[in-house]
């Protein structure tokens, strides 16, 4: 699988992720050799073999659904970027 | 003071021989002298250091005191330290304090050890050569044009050069084993689910899991033991006892039998790297142990299956950084939405870029067969091939890196040949299993790592297996030129 610029800018939206124009071409490149390199899994035959998610298979633990964090919002938004009233601040969604 | 072993160390604070002050002192002047020429920390933590070893010493004279108390580590900055910066080597995370500690931290303030300062790594724990952090590359103390390795190479530098005699890691696909091999110093990263995650930056969850580095194994064991343990706050931790990491270490090898994978040693191997790691093989034959060839088939496919599982979680994991509630944010954003895109484009550097757009890639619609779930059924498959091996063999050894350090710059601008200095590692992390690297030798003056791979919760046998071997050989005693004194 080889990536263009198109390609890159799309998934770069995707991800909200800020990309240069002058950088298209390198990540275009630089991903096009990642996939071909993991295109060789394509010739494995995993036909019937579960997916593996835990190395010991755990399974995910319960717990009992009760209140065990205190509040701690005014800790956590003192390292906000911007904050007023407890609330965090971006700029306008909606006009 | 720097010479010393952990019990060492621990004996002399108990006998008041010197304070853990003292003790604390002796390796601050030590980074003040020589960090300058490694950059293997970011932040120096030298006046809570200060206040936790005068704690430590009233601890140590009530007689409470644990095998840590007084002793000084040094934390990689990946684990939340609160009131201190955790930066996790990025850009992103410069302005971050965390509010609260990983359970790692925690874990070691509650033993009385020492913290220093936070070590340098590659952005996110990305790399494998610690130049991709925001803090600039790390060198290797044996050489200081060439790479530490990575993610974790500032903890690796800093112990080699003896800047602390004891420091945390983290491994996702190598980052503790591949720069300990690298610097020539002791690296074990302990089954997944073994050390709790919780407040350790998450890069690829299903895969990270925190280590120590040290001098030698039978220093690692305490820090290892300290750390180590079941922790209702992370998910995949697993309930199950610990054991006593210090107390097996003497047993003896006759009898044990060790595999070598025949795939580990193919084309690809450093001659050199290949001959230090045979002579190793023939000292454990004296040591008693029994050699066997076996064989991991499906070897070849875990730099593969790595690079679309680690990126898939790290696109997934990083979306977080959004320049909302913490972290770096740009400046005058238009809308939301440019927002987002500038504070994650201008605050992470390009090999976080290339992964996030990569596991994105592979995560999107249409492609997740593909990609993901391929990947996770090969995962399986590695895994079964150590499930058959360890039928076989208690210990796996191998070459932990395939060459000695390279140069800084080298592989910089080929992320695929960068992501294949971690060939021998990478199976070890989509497996679970616990690993260790050792040093086995020089190259041309530069240190040659031997991974001993164990089975699952194998820890004490793979420290007791290294020490051993560290008993009959003195490559980890030894110190790059001008750190020695």
């Amino acid at each position: 699988m080889s990536l263009d610029k198109e390609a890159v800018g799309r998934i770069a939206h995707l991800a909200r992720l800020g990309v240069d124009a002058g950088e298209f071409e390198r990540y275009a490149s630089n991903l096009s050799d990642i996939l071909a390199f993991v295109e060789q899994l394509e010739q494995v035959d995993t036909e019937g073999v579960a997916p593996m998610a835990h190395p010991l298979d755990a399974c995910q633990r319960l717990r009992p659904d009760e209140v065990t964090e205190s509040d701690q919002r005014d800790q956590f938004q003192q390292i906000a970027p911007r904050v007023e009233a407890g609330l965090y601040l971006v700029p306008k969604v909606i006009e | 003071m720097f010479h010393k072993t952990i019990s060492e160390l621990a004996a002399g604070l108990r006998k008041k021989a010197y304070s853990s002050e003292e003790l604390t002192h002796c390796f601050l002047e030590r980074i003040e002298r020589f960090d300058g020429q490694l950059n293997s920390l970011i932040t120096l933590t030298a006046e809570q250091a200060l206040d936790q070893a005068r704690a430590a010493d009233r601890r140590l004279s009530t007689g409470a005191a644990e095998t840590l108390t007084g002793i000084p580590y040094l934390h990689k900055d990946i684990f939340c330290t609160q009131g201190v910066r955790t930066s996790c080597g990025s850009r992103m995370l410069d302005n971050f304090i965390a509010p609260y500690d990983a359970t790692v931290s925690e874990k070691l303030k509650a033993a009385g050890a020492v913290m220093l300062g936070k070590t340098n790594m590659d952005e996110f724990a990305m790399g494998s050569s610690n130049e991709t952090s925001f803090y600039g590359p790390v060198k290797n103390p044996w050489d200081p044009e060439r790479v530490p390795g990575g993610s974790s190479g500032g903890s690796a530098a800093a112990v080699a050069a003896r800047l602390a005699p004891l420091a945390t890691g983290t491994d996702t696909g190598g980052s503790i084993r591949q720069p300990a091999a690298l610097c020539g110093v002791t690296g074990i990263k302990p089954t997944y689910g073994r050390v709790s995650r919780y407040g350790m930056i998450a890069f690829a969850s299903s895969l990270d899991q925190a280590g120590v580095f040290a001098a030698s194994a039978a220093d690692a064991a305490p820090l290892l033991q300290a750390m180590s343990g079941f922790d209702p706050r992370d998910s995949t931790s697993l309930e199950r006892p610990l054991e006593n990491y210090s107390a097996g270490l003497e047993q003896d090898l006759a009898g044990l039998t060790i595999g070598l994978p025949k795939e580990y040693f193919g084309e690809g191997l450093d001659a050199g790297v290949a001959a230090a790691v045979a002579a190793a093989v023939e000292e454990y034959r004296r040591l008693g142990a029994e050699i066997r060839d076996i064989s991991l088939p499906n070897a070849a496919l875990a730099v593969p299956a790595y690079y679309v599982v680690a990126p898939a979680e790290c696109s997934s994991n990083l979306s977080r950084m959004d320049g909302v509630r913490f972290g770096y944010r740009c400046d005058d954003p238009r809308d939301l939405e440019d927002l987002y895109v500038r504070s994650r484009g201008e605050g992470f550097g390009p090999e976080v870029k290339r992964r996030i757009l990569v596991g994105t890639y592979a995560l999107s619609a249409g492609y997740y067969d593909a990609y993901y779930l391929k990947a996770q059924q090969v995962r399986r498959l590695i895994r079964d091939d150590f499930v058959r091996a360890f039928a076989e063999v208690d210990v796996i050894l191998s070459p932990t890196a395939p060459a000695p350090a390279f140069r800084l710059g080298e592989k910089a601008g080929d992320p695929v040949s960068m992501y294949l200095s971690d060939i021998y590692t990478i199976a070890v992390n989509l497996a679970g299993l616990p690993a260790l690297s050792l040093p086995a030798g020089f190259v041309d003056g530069l240190p040659v790592g031997l991974q001993l791979i164990g089975n699952y919760f194998a820890e004490s046998r793979l420290l007791n297996v290294a020490h051993r071997y560290q008993q009959v050989s003195d490559w980890h005693r030894r110190l790059p030129a001008g750190f020695d004194a």
